[in-house]
Order: structure tokens, then sequence, then C-alpha cells
């Protein structure tokens, strides 16, 4: 390998953290794989950013999975208002 | 006739946790609310193709569900410019335009998230959720699909009518942002 095609290898972080979030949710090429494995050998920052939204992903699944224990409800007038809408539609028929 | 299905009794029994589904998926209580009692409208009006074989509550969350999936199609496309290009704009600074290398101000650095334990503590919930909300309405779209509903990648393209290159580009780019985001704003 030219030292300008390792250059440009060592050097993309854009391109990079473009393939750790493929990585994270998707599937690699072979091509792609070798670029990521040697950029991260050399580049600690990526490295960091690899580790932080790895991090990020778990945060998400965690804050999503605790939806509906989350305090997060009707009033009992918003409540009456939906469920006299409902009674309209069934008195309608 | 149906035996497991009571609209009577929907909202004591289901509207709370449909609520709490949506405002999960949408920054937006009014939009929030009106989007569960248009569920409950809209599953009147195919009441006949409930066929008990999955619960209510299940059935009631598939038609929301697609509720919030037209809003966010409708919310993308009447924002997509103004938006997007803003976000755009946030980040052009991120990377050297030569070379994509960092540049030493945008770069990841330590902060809190790294010795943080998101099964223990709950305590960045709210700067996690700010920080999302401040994505271009599709970057969230595609975003929530695919990290919370873990929606299929070709289902989304499908649905959001992107191609695979488009949503690589914006997975991308919405993690670029919210993870500068969380580094700025982390206490």
């Amino acid at each position: 390998m030219s030292m300008g095609a390792l250059d440009k290898i060592t050097h993309n972080c854009k391109h990079a953290t473009f393939l750790i979030e493929k990585k994270l949710i998707g599937r690699l090429t072979l091509r792609e794989k070798i670029f990521l494995r040697i950029h991260l050998f050399g580049c600690g920052v990526c490295r960091l950013y690899q580790a932080q939204t790895t991090k990020i992903n778990q945060m998400i699944r965690q804050l999503f999975l605790d939806t509906t224990k989350h305090d997060v409800k009707l009033t009992d007038e918003v409540k009456k208002e939906m469920q006299d809408r409902i009674e309209d539609e069934l008195n309608k028929n | 006739m149906n035996i497991h299905i009571d609209p009577h009794s929907w909202v004591r029994a289901h509207a709370d946790y449909l609520y709490a589904y949506t405002r999960a998926r949408v920054n937006d209580e009014e939009q929030a609310r009106d989007l569960v009692q248009e569920t409950f409208l809209a599953a009147l009006e195919k009441i006949n193709t409930f066929e008990g074989r999955s619960s209510e509550r299940t059935w009631l969350t598939a038609i929301l569900r697609n509720k919030i999936i037209d809003h966010y199609r409708k919310k993308s496309s009447v924002l997509l410019n103004a938006d997007v290009r803003q976000a755009e704009d946030e980040q052009t600074g991120f990377f050297n335009p030569d070379d994509g290398h960092w540049n030493s101000e945008p770069a990841p650095k330590h902060f809190g998230i790294d010795d943080y334990d998101p099964l223990r503590s709950k305590e960045f919930d709210h700067i996690l959720m700010k920080c999302m909300q401040k994505l271009p309405a599709l970057w969230l779209s595609v975003f929530t699909m695919k990290h919370m509903d873990d929606e299929a990648t070709d289902i989304i393209l499908a649905e959001l009518k992107l191609t695979s290159s488009n949503f690589w580009v914006i997975i991308h780019r919405a993690k670029l942002n919210l993870r500068a985001c969380l580094q700025k704003n982390w206490i």
C-alpha cells in the first residue's frame, strides 16, 4: 500500500465514524472492515467515539424500554373527552 | 362477534399506555394526544378486522404505530429543507474538509458518559431526550424507528421513501450531532 493510500485511511475520521455507525446496526463489506480496523488501530479519538456512540445506543434503548414506566399520564379530563368521542361514534351506528 | 374487545373501556384500560408510547416518539403533547384519539377512532372503524389473535392492546398499538409513522412522514416532508440544512450546518466544522480528520475543538473527548451506566441511573435521560429533540424531524424519525423500535432497515426505507445511501448518511449525521450535543450539555 502506498503512503498516500494509507494516509487516506488514517486521516479520514469522517469516514471512520460513518463505518462505526454502519457496523453498529448493519454489516460492513470486507473493504470497509479493513479500512475501519486500520483506522481505529491508529486513532484514539475514533476509538473513543466508538465507545461513546455504543453507550448512546444503550441509553436510548433503555430510555424506551422504560417508556411505559415513565410518569407520562393523561389527565382525567382528557380521558373523559376521549371516551366521549368513542361513545359518540358508537352511538352513530 | 369478538370476545375480548370492548370500546367502552378502551380509554380506561389503554389510554395512558398508548400516550406514553407516543410521547416517547413524538415530542409534542398535543400531537401525541391527537394521535391517541385518532387511534381509538380508527380502531372503531375497523373493529371487525380484530380477530382476537393478539391482545386488544397489541392491536391498538399496531394502529397507533402506523399513525406515528404517518406523522413522521408528514412532518419530515414539510420541514425537510430548513431544519435539515441547519443541522448539517452544525456539523460542517466537525471534520477537516480536505482529509476528513477531526477538527480539534469538536472532536470526541472524555466526558461523563464514559463512566455512566445506563442500566443503573436515569439522571441523564432528560439531556438525551433534549438532544434528540434537536434533530431534524426526518433524522429523528429514521433514528427512532431504528434505535427504539428496532425496525428492519428495508421497512424504514420503504415507509419514509429513502434510498439506502440516504439512510446511512442520516444515521451517521444524526449520531454525530447527538453525540456532540451530549458532550456539550453533560454536567
